[in-house]
């Protein structure tokens, strides 16, 4: 099987590596289940955004009838890797179903690891042992496999959440969508990410979206604030073993959102806060909450071009930089939320959709289930 | 009779261009120059010039210019002529060399030897001139505190009201413009003029200067929203007013110039209103304690730290300086666990007014080390966030301000490039209490040489220029506002370190990728 460690070219997590992108996201709002096939259309059109060293999706419902387990994928580079990996996670859950992840031969996509799937839930001994919740159970589980440089060098866990799952692989976003025949899953919502990475191995993890528990991270932009905001993520235990923003970005919402308890409005209004000048010009209510998220977490604001998409359980979330240094749009139509970094995109899946727009600087946009508000 | 000691500088007077107008003689409080009446020509004793450039600066005709004397002893890679002279002076005076200003020894500059990132091709970078660039920073806790009857201090509260807002309740903080303030020279060792320039600049530049230990003169309570005032060993000029007047209150452990010892302010220089707003008596040395005398351990502290709080009705920050000694990162750690909002470590390069010269140039540490190591203990414990962390100790331009910033630090605090602003030229001769440019002094013909509104204007210039200079960097990096900066190691690279130096700083070799 595949082993990367004979490369000369440094893995990423070795070596941080800037990288440019296009993402598109479908949601919706009622909960429909759609295949990926208009995904797969949709990012196929921004082709050119990508230089096929890196794409992924994430979908979320897609797994219906596993809905209360975690679903944890993972990449092994070797069989001998899967066992070691296989006793960690019998160690610590129990599952009901495992499986290698259904793909199929594609001439552009090569030298695949192993890919598998789980559907599992926690230990209650270990859980109880813990005595931690069990979001951060998982979580933690997770954060150690990946940064674990020793014994599980060779396995990753690309996602772990409930009802949802990321697909990935070293190639054009639309050739990765084909390999996973991700229009054979149906889900509420989907997000897809093509790489457009200035030097890199071509290494299947690198790729995007990246994830933690249900969160995911499409991200299109080169933060730079990225090392204040890993050393700052890394005093609460996360390890940023990718070294990319997307990474770090992923573990701000987590912190913020999981385990500090804001409201994604708020993530947000600390990732792309506001400048201090439009603070000033604020009714005294927002200014105080607007300056007490600059002041309490100035550490995790986040400067430098970025449009993201977050997907979360019931809910989707399109953020662009506070100076919107990289290009998103979005609309909606029916039943369904669109966003995508070009009109194109959008437009190819859906061509009657009206009232495109860009959302402002720093302005969030959060769709979620009907069922949920 | 005293081993002789040749002059270290040589007054070169131009005899075409002097029109003998005694401006030198009448500006020199060393009593360099004389007028010699037979002769109608101005005289010079080299052997009482401190090479402050006042004369030359004044002198109408520019006749005037001071030289390193060539004089030398034979020459000896060992026995440095400064070594061989220094050695005269004790073996003359027994007793210990005296000097202020900081240290001059050709220590390794880590600033000098760290480069700053910019953004090519792969992210934009910002043009100050164009966008919003912020410098505003907020100093003290950033946690919650947690409840005193809390068991469990790692639980995170919950962060909204029953109404769903915000609990927005923060510590006290200090706001500033920018991350610099005017670091710690009490009114004493410099003058009332030159903590009315301080004062003022601070406040029209939205910054605070800092008292030192030497109480706050009552004129200068109406700038007390941009006031440090500073609790040091000698307790001089403490009381609630003062403790109150401030936007912060400062523990003076130490001082980079001299750790370990206390401050001490000769009493030629505590006279009239010095000795009044220090509530000493007038013409005593003010010398104070080397350790603080209800501190002998870190719980000591905590106490000290909670009375000042309560003292100010927990409305204050409350700072705790201390010098860059070897075992800085437990100590900045216990410090951090002891109730402080802000800790403030000073370097081994640190100016004072007044030091003693052995320990000056020998103990300490260089404060771009203390600055890494601190920051870095700060985070692996998981408490950075509960404190602020502010750097001094030789920030000598908007570079080395940058560099301490992207290394972990807050802020910075800069008094020596103050000084140089008001007038000072570094001669390092503060401790005789002569200073022509009137910062370094309390006689009454000489404060008023320094005019405060001049020197106001002067600083008002320094820190926005170097404001200026801060925002350029950062928009060069893509970064748009200061706190994304902080503590961003990445945007550093070494050139010239050991492998060892690099870890410490925790920054990579110029030329490695990230």
């Amino acid at each position: 099987m595949l082993d990367n460690t004979n490369t000369k070219v440094q893995l990423e997590g070795k070596v941080r590596i800037p990288s440019g992108c296009a993402i598109s996201g479908i949601f919706a709002q009622d909960g429909e289940l759609f295949s990926g096939r208009d995904i797969i259309t949709s990012i196929a059109v921004m082709h050119d955004r990508s230089n096929g060293l890196g794409g992924g999706f994430a979908g979320y419902g897609i797994y219906p009838k596993h809905k209360d387990k975690y679903a944890i994928h993972m990449f092994y580079d070797s069989e001998d890797d899967r066992g070691k990996a296989e006793r960690r996670i019998n160690k610590y859950f129990s599952y009901v179903l495992s499986e290698q992840i259904p793909t199929q031969k594609h001439p552009n996509i090569k030298d695949a690891p192993l890919i598998y799937r789980y559907f599992a839930e926690p230990l209650t001994e270990q859980l109880e042992k813990a005595q931690i919740d069990e979001r951060e159970y998982v979580a933690r589980f997770a954060l150690r496999v990946n940064a674990d440089e020793d014994e599980l060098k060779g396995a990753h866990v690309i996602s772990c959440g409930k009802n949802m799952g990321i697909f990935k692989a070293n190639g054009f976003p639309e050739d990765v969508g084909e390999f996973y025949k991700l229009d054979e899953y149906k889900g509420y919502c989907w997000t897809a990410h093509g790489r457009y990475p200035t030097n890199t191995p071509g290494w299947w993890g690198g790729a995007h979206p990246f994830g933690l528990l249900d969160y995911s991270v499409v991200h299109n932009g080169e933060i730079s604030s990225y090392d204040a905001n890993r050393r700052y993520l890394e005093m609460f235990g996360y390890t940023c073993s990718l070294q990319t923003d997307t990474e770090a970005i992923t573990y701000i919402v987590d912190y913020l959102n999981r385990k500090q308890g804001l409201e994604l409005e708020d993530v947000a209004k600390v990732m792309a806060a506001p400048f201090w000048s439009t603070i000033e010009r604020m009714d005294e209510k927002e200014k105080a909450a607007y300056t007490f998220l600059r002041r309490r977490y100035g550490n995790l604001l986040v400067t430098g071009p970025f449009s993201i998409m977050l997907g979360f359980t019931g809910g989707l979330m399109v953020l662009g930089d506070r100076l919107k240094l990289r290009s998103m749009v979005c609309g909606h139509q029916q039943n369904k939320f669109y966003a995508a970094s070009e009109e194109c995109a959008i437009r190819a899946i859906c061509p009657e959709i009206q009232g495109i727009h860009s959302p402002r600087s720093g302005e969030a946009v959060i769709v979620r289930l009907e069922e949920n508000k | 009779m005293d081993l002789y000691v040749y002059p270290e500088f040589e007054v070169v007077r131009n005899e075409k261009k002097c029109i003998c107008c005694q401006a030198c003689s009448r500006q020199c409080a060393n009593l360099v120059h004389s007028y010699d009446e037979a002769t109608d020509c101005m005289e010079a004793d080299d052997s009482k010039c401190v090479n402050c450039h006042r004369c030359v600066t004044l002198c109408p005709t520019k006749a005037l210019k001071i030289v390193k004397s060539d004089h030398t002893f034979r020459p000896n890679a060992n026995w440095s002529q400064a070594t061989i002279n220094e050695l005269y002076l004790q073996a003359n005076s027994g007793g210990v060399l005296l000097s202020s200003m900081g240290n001059p020894q050709p220590h390794p500059s880590y600033f000098d030897r760290l480069l700053l990132n910019a953004s090519q091709v792969t992210n934009p970078s910002i043009d100050p001139l164009r966008e919003p660039m912020e410098t505003k920073v907020f100093l003290g806790r950033k946690t919650p505190v947690p409840p005193l009857e809390a068991n469990n201090t790692t639980a995170v509260p919950e962060p909204y009201n029953p109404d769903g807002t915000l609990k927005t309740e923060m510590s006290p903080q200090i706001e500033l413009s920018m991350p610099l303030m005017f670091s710690a020279m009490s009114y004493g060792s410099i003058s009332y003029n030159a903590h009315a320039s301080l004062a003022r600049a601070a406040t029209q530049l939205g910054i605070c200067y800092n008292t030192g230990e030497g109480g706050l003169h009552k004129d200068f309570y109406q700038y007390g929203p941009n006031t440090i005032v500073q609790v040091a060993s000698g307790r001089f000029g403490i009381h609630a007013d003062y403790l109150d007047a401030g936007a912060a209150v400062e523990i003076k452990m130490g001082q980079g110039a001299k750790p370990g010892i206390g401050g001490h302010l000769p009493g030629k220089k505590n006279v009239g209103q010095v000795a009044q707003t220090r509530m000493t008596p007038e013409g005593s040395d003010a010398i104070s304690p080397a350790p603080h005398h209800d501190i002998y351990s870190i719980e000591d502290l905590r106490q000290l730290v909670y009375s000042l709080k309560e003292a100010t009705g927990n409305r204050k920050p409350i700072i705790v300086k201390i010098a860059a000694v070897h075992n800085v990162a437990a100590i900045a750690s216990g410090i951090a666990r002891s109730g402080a909002d802000i800790i403030a470590i000073d370097g081994f390069r640190g100016g004072t007014g007044a030091a003693p010269t052995r320990i000056r140039d020998n103990v300490g540490i260089p404060i771009e080390l203390a600055l890494a190591c601190v920051d870095a203990r700060l985070r692996d414990e998981g408490i950075r966030d509960d404190v602020s962390l502010v750097v001094g100790g030789s920030i000598r331009s908007s570079a080395d301000w940058i560099k301490a910033i992207a290394l972990g630090a807050d802020a910075c605090y800069i008094a020596t490039g103050a000084l140089m602003a008001l007038g000072c030229h570094l001669c390092r001769s503060c401790h005789t209490a002569l200073c022509n440019w009137g910062i370094a002094t309390q006689r009454p013909d000489l404060v008023k040489r320094l005019n405060p509104e001049i020197g106001t204007q002067h600083l008002v210039n320094l820190v926005h220029a170097w404001q200026h200079e801060l925002k350029e960097v950062m928009g060069g990096m893509g970064i748009n506002s200061v706190e994304a900066l902080r503590g961003n190691r990445l945007m550093l690279r070494a050139v010239g370190m050991t492998k060892e130096e690099m870890n410490m700083l925790g920054v990579k070799m110029a030329g490695e990728s990230a």
